[in-house]
């Protein structure tokens, strides 16, 4: 296991475990606090205790099956992954989607950005002490599970975006609910600024805390909204546009300062901002029209035509029990989801199932920074740096 | 996107060839990406330039990852993605590695992000990054014995 050296045979310095078992580690994260007192001499992030060998499992399976494991990798974002990945698919295939199809996703999307972005404000404020917020955060995120529940039939693990499109057709009336949401949303964004933007023992707790140059964040490879908090305008949906992100109005939030209260105004704005998304892409989203790539052999026919029309059905057979194998090569496609750049690397051998499946996640990156934000500073705001990093250990160790 | 990749991609190649025509031993194109591969011995060197060139200022270090060609040799091929968020570029640097010696330059001095992303390829493949400060293993225990990510490991694990 791992231990800090320089702790050995000096009587200044203890050692401190925190974790795996740590409510505040946002998981199993365990990290060895090197301590002078109260303040951090050094910290060692230790992970891996929830490694289950995704990219190991997405080599046996064929494309369409890896799909059901990208859910799991990041839970608070099932349906980024499945986007990530799906669009590395697509990109390997050269397969062009409905633009509806990619309304949809794009308002999935936002909304899970939204989620996502909740249960952080809400489990960082029970870091910070203030119990309350988890508990409006939950109510409203629970409004977005049950719109995932609506398109995919389930709440979390929704494996809705497929290769070449989406799985089903929207569901009749997905309008209302969305529409009630984003008429409820703007006014319960306020009411968390109010528990929380003036709060003085938030701002004690979380201002001139964690603070990490714009430089040093670029150099650890951080990005999302920690390294939007330090001034740098990086998002992928700006600069590298996919599922035609280039077509919606919206801002990206930037700070100055680079501490954990930037990061959380950051977030906050981002809310915001995803709401005007949604509501963009809902009103792109035609009732009428593909959802699904022409392409033969890659998606599956409508279950209408496989049941009359012999052509489709050899199709799906073949998809179901062969797979479709893509030409040799190689695809990366980053996008933006919650925590930062998410990306996707997938090789192809030219056989049905993928030759390697990597996931760029943003949570593993952006937790090496925290011995750098960590250092010199007290206990207690190692709690607030973990916090405003958001990890998702299940995203960290894949 | 496609375009502002290639233009950007063109330059990139371009510039590279004229610092060190021998720092390009291919370009593939595919799918709108560019991927330059460099020779092993040039990898910290190539990607300094890269890094440090006003023309190129790829200063993001994306990823890092290996894809095993088993039974194909060399059979380890390390991709790293690079971003220039000034010039909104990207670009992937591969290179090859060998089973018999899989010992490569860490690009740790470079971009200090590399650190954990080494340690993982490290980790499941068992490349060896000569010049990283804290080559360990990082996903999984100590004692594991093998590197799973390669191709003859049995995805059942080993009985």
């Amino acid at each position: 296991m791992t231990t800090v050296e320089t702790a050995v045979g000096t009587t200044k310095t203890m050692v401190l475990n925190m974790g795996p078992q740590h409510p505040s580690t946002h998981g199993v994260l365990r990290v060895l606090l090197e301590l002078d007192g109260e303040n951090v001499v050094s910290a060692v992030p230790d992970i891996g205790y929830l490694h289950t060998g995704i990219e190991k499992s997405c080599e046996d399976k064929t494309y369409s099956q890896a799909i059901t494991l990208t859910d799991r990798i990041d839970y608070l974002n099932p349906l980024g992954n499945n986007l990530v990945y799906c669009l590395a698919v697509e990109k390997l295939l050269g397969l062009e989607v409905p633009k509806r199809a990619q309304y949809v996703r794009v308002m999935l999307v936002e909304l899970q950005r939204i989620s996502s972005h909740l249960v952080w404000l809400g489990t960082h404020a029970i870091d910070m002490g203030a119990m309350s917020v988890l508990l409006y955060c939950f109510r409203e995120r629970e409004e977005i599970l049950k719109i995932f529940e609506r398109f995919s039939g389930q709440r979390m693990m929704t494996s809705y975006i497929r290769i070449g499109g989406l799985a089903l057709e929207p569901p009749a009336g997905w309008r209302e609910p969305v529409k009630r949401f984003l008429e409820m949303m703007p006014a319960r964004v306020d009411e968390y600024e109010a528990l929380l933007t003036d709060n003085r023992i938030w701002k004690g707790r979380l201002q001139g805390v964690g603070y990490l140059s714009p430089d040093d964040l670029i150099a650890m490879s951080t990005t999302g909204p920690g390294l939007r908090a330090a001034g740098v305008a990086y998002d992928n949906r700006k600069l590298f546009p996919y599922s035609s992100y280039e077509e919606f109005d919206f801002k990206v939030p930037t700070r100055t300062e680079s501490d954990c209260y930037a990061r959380y105004m950051v977030r906050v704005a981002e809310i915001r901002e995803s709401l005007k998304i949604v509501k963009q892409a809902m009103d792109k989203i035609t009732d009428q029209g593909p959802i699904k790539a022409d392409a033969p052999g890659i998606v599956p026919p409508d279950r209408e035509k496989m049941k009359t029309e012999m052509e489709a059905l050899i199709y799906h057979f073949k998809i179901f029990t062969e797979g479709f194998s893509p030409a040799p090569g190689e695809a990366f496609v980053a996008v933006e989801s919650p925590r930062g750049e998410l990306g996707c690397f997938v090789a192809s051998d030219g056989s049905p199932k993928p030759l390697r499946v990597h996931f760029r996640s943003p949570s593993f990156i952006n937790l090496q920074a925290l011995p750098l934000m960590v250092k010199g500073q007290l206990i207690a705001d190692t709690v607030a740096c973990i916090g405003t990093i958001d990890i998702v250990l299940g995203e960290v160790d894949r | 996107m496609t375009q502002l990749a290639n233009t950007g991609a063109h330059i990139v190649v371009e510039h590279l060839r004229s610092w060190n025509a021998q720092a390009i031993s291919q370009v593939i194109e595919y799918r709108g990406e560019t991927a330059i591969v460099v020779p092993k011995e040039l990898l910290r060197a190539t990607a300094q330039k890269c890094k440090e060139d006003p023309a190129l200022l790829f200063n993001l270090l994306s990823d890092a990852t290996c894809v095993d060609r088993y039974p194909v040799e060399p059979r380890f091929e390390l991709n790293y993605q690079l971003v220039s968020i000034s010039r909104r570029d990207r670009i992937r640097l591969r290179t090859s590695v060998s089973v018999q010696h899989p010992v490569v330059d860490s690009l740790e001095p470079v971009w200090p992000g590399a650190n954990w992303l080494e340690r993982e390829i490290f980790d499941l493949f068992g490349i060896q990054f000569t010049g990283h400060t804290d080559l360990r293993r990082i996903l999984l225990p100590d004692g594991f014995e093998g590197f799973p990510l390669r191709r003859d490991f049995p995805t059942e694990g080993k009985r």
